[in-house]
């Protein structure tokens, strides 16, 4: 394949890595007041990318590093569309801090580079690469308020410990690299077949360890938390949503193509780890009085959902898993952009006794968290209830009936925590006026919340077909 | 091939010792010395097994750079080590069963990779050719197999770059910076003032307009 047919395919990449230097070089030279016009530049680029990748030819290349097929089409349009929406928020959050600076939207476009080679990653070092690249850029987002003491201490764990799940993962490439000969994600899975593979395995339990660190799936979630309460809102927004989607295209890449005949061991690892995640998230919300805390552990929950789907090993599976997880990344940026929105006295309002009586200060926001909660919870019709019918069908359909069991006590005990939120919001005393809204934010909440309700109905029809393509292209059946 | 072998064993030996003194030392700025040892003869090792590019990035990018960074860390950061230290022995056993465990793990995985691994499947290690250059072998790969990943890193190290910049410049107010145009500019008018000075007043600090 010649060079520019190889970059044909990366075309989205390509056109998102330029952008970037173009937008680095414009912000150093114009300094700071450039900044709304680099992230207006730079969400512009977001929707091309994600426009280039739908179009973006079929194939492999560099010698099998990059995928693009269905499913990096797929992953690529949801993670760059969320990423333009990240860009937004973000940018009108720091310029009413008054500390915008044009790094932010510069950062989140290297961040979704490297997402998009997570998803097209068909090699070791790509997959090991693009996690490096998306993570390093979420290391300075989370810390990017330095001056806020919280912020720091959460870029600092995030680094830390993702510098050690980054050596988990490492030290499983390097083992399955030893014993498998190559790098390539086919050659692996023809390593993988043999008798002899104790060691491939052994490598791919430490490759599904980091990965699982990535997904802030327990037990590798004690990261999440901490983070989540530190870092900047609208940047939490953005962690909690496309970089999950990547992980886990990234997951289901590496699982489905590399170890297509090692499904049973694998199976019940991820098994054990979805379900983990899916009690622990339930269990250890109903501690929390932060939001953003109780956040953290529903969006564990939610991985472990998404991990149900992928442990399945069938295309229903990895469809499911698809699904949901895009259902449950505009929940959450819809979520981060009301709590992004809403102050008192200029204190942000982050606690659940801090949303009391919301509903006769601001309804429209009350309504849109109420949406975002119920949706959560899994509440027909809204969106959450249809992300947990795709993940419990196609578990049921590979006789994985006690993993659903144990999916629905999970939800139910989490249900708690979700309708004291709603409860307090509407029917608490309220607790003094808040500041006025941003229109963006708002915008953003209620167009997921509208989404959430019933556009997700009329959304699910087109949304079915694609992400059933996408999970073909594993391969799987 | 016997003087080889000796040369194998020293450099392994000395590798072995200084890595252990790296963890033993009392003084800080030792071990960094001890791990530039390390970092030394495990160069030599590289240049046993014919790879004489990478003995020679290791002794460019981690004792030029890496291990003098260290340094200057050690030396300018003010931690007292000795209070780092504390608990040492209290820690001892626990570290040791870690540390064996690992080492015994190692050891097992060093095994089958010999014994059932990739390398297994070549009878002889591959034998470095003498028409190519090792610096030459690796370009011809590294730029054109390899060049999306090798790109790829180069946005890794720009994040870590723009990263740096970002959480760590500030823009001091008040900070006097040398401004060329500006000192081109000036003229003996603008450089100089003349003040009467009245007798008696004492003389009073002025700054020069600009």
């Amino acid at each position: 394949m010649s060079f520019y047919s190889a970059l044909s395919l990366a075309w989205p990449e390509v056109f998102l890595a330029v952008s970037t230097l173009v937008l680095l070089v414009a912000g150093a030279v114009g300094g700071n007041r450039l900044s709304s016009l680099v992230s207006t530049l730079a969400g512009l680029a977001l929707l091309v990318a994600a426009a280039l990748a739908w179009t973006a030819p079929h194939g492999k290349a560099f010698a099998g590093g990059f995928v693009s097929d269905e499913a990096s089409a797929f992953a690529k349009v949801a993670i760059y569309g969320m990423s333009a929406v990240a860009v937004l928020l973000g940018d009108r959050w720091l310029t009413r801090l008054k500390a915008n600076q044009f790094e932010y939207p510069v950062l989140i476009l290297l961040a979704a580079v490297g997402m998009g080679m997570m998803v097209s990653a068909g090699d070791l070092i790509s997959l090991y690469v693009g996690v490096e690249l998306q993570s390093l850029a979420l290391y300075v987002m989370a810390a990017f308020r330095r001056d806020d003491a919280k912020a720091s201490e959460a870029g600092l764990k995030y680094f830390v410990l993702g510098a050690l799940s980054s050596g988990l993962l490492l030290y499983g490439a390097s083992l399955i690299y030893g014993f498998a000969g190559s790098t390539h994600f086919d050659v692996i899975a023809k390593a993988a077949t043999g008798a002899s593979n104790t060691g491939v395995l052994f490598g791919l339990v430490f490759l599904i360890c980091g990965l699982a660190f990535k997904v802030s799936a327990a037990p590798f979630h004690m990261w999440t938390p901490d983070v989540y309460e530190g870092a900047p809102t609208p940047v939490v927004g953005f962690f909690a949503a496309a970089p999950k989607l990547a992980a886990m295209v990234l997951f289901a890449r590496a699982l489905y193509d590399s170890f297509p005949h090692a499904a049973d061991q694998w199976r019940q690892v991820v098994i054990v780890i979805a379900v983990l995640s899916m009690l622990l998230g339930a269990f250890a919300g109903l501690a929390q009085k932060n939001l953003k805390r109780l956040w953290a552990y529903s969006s564990i929950a939610n991985v472990g959902y998404a991990l149900v789907g992928l442990s399945t090993g069938t295309q229903s599976g990895a469809q499911s898993m698809l699904v949901f997880m895009v259902l449950y990344m505009i929940d959450v940026t819809g979520f981060f952009a009301c709590l992004s929105a809403l102050s008192r006295g200029g204190k942000p309002m982050e606690t659940i006794d801090d949303m009391a009586g919301l509903v006769r200060e601001r309804p429209g926001l009350a309504l849109a968290m109420t949406a975002f909660a119920l949706s959560a919870l899994g509440l027909p019709p809204f969106a959450g209830f249809w992300g947990k019918f795709y993940v419990f069908k196609a578990a049921l359909e590979s006789n994985l009936a006690w993993v659903a069991v144990l999916g629905l006590v999970s939800s139910v005990v989490a249900a708690f925590y979700y309708l004291r939120l709603v409860k307090v919001m509407w029917f608490d005393a309220p607790a003094g006026k808040t500041d006025a809204v941003p229109a963006d934010a708002r915008g953003v909440a209620y167009a997921a919340a509208i989404f959430s309700c019933p556009v997700v109905l009329v959304a699910l029809i087109g949304l079915d077909p694609l992400a059933k393509a996408a999970a073909a292209a594993f391969g799987l059946h | 091939m016997g003087l080889q072998a000796i040369a194998f064993y020293l450099l392994a030996a000395v590798t072995l010792g200084a890595g252990f003194l790296v963890v033993t030392a009392r003084n800080p700025v030792h071990s960094v010395l001890f791990l530039i040892l390390a970092f030394f003869t495990a160069a030599g090792l590289f240049v046993l097994l014919g790879a004489e590019f990478l003995a020679m990035l290791l002794v460019v990018v981690y004792v030029g750079a890496v291990a003098v960074l260290f340094l200057f860390v050690v030396m300018m950061l003010d931690v007292d080590f000795s209070a780092l230290r504390a608990g040492f022995a209290r820690y001892l056993p626990i570290g040791l069963v870690v540390g064996g465990v690992l080492a015994v793990e190692m050891v097992l995985v060093a095994v089958t990779v010999a014994l059932k691994g990739a390398a297994a499947a070549h009878d002889a290690p591959l034998v470095p050719s003498h028409e190519v250059t090792n610096a030459e072998a690796i370009g011809r790969v590294l730029y054109t197999d390899y060049v999306y990943f090798f790109q790829a890193a180069g946005l890794v190290l720009l994040v870590a770059m723009i990263g740096a910049i970002v959480l760590t410049l500030r823009h001091k107010p008040g900070v006097k910076r040398q401004d060329i145009a500006k000192q081109v500019a000036r003229t003996p008018k603008t450089g100089m003032k003349l003040v009467q000075i009245q007798s008696g007043q004492g003389v009073r600090e002025e700054g020069i307009s600009e």
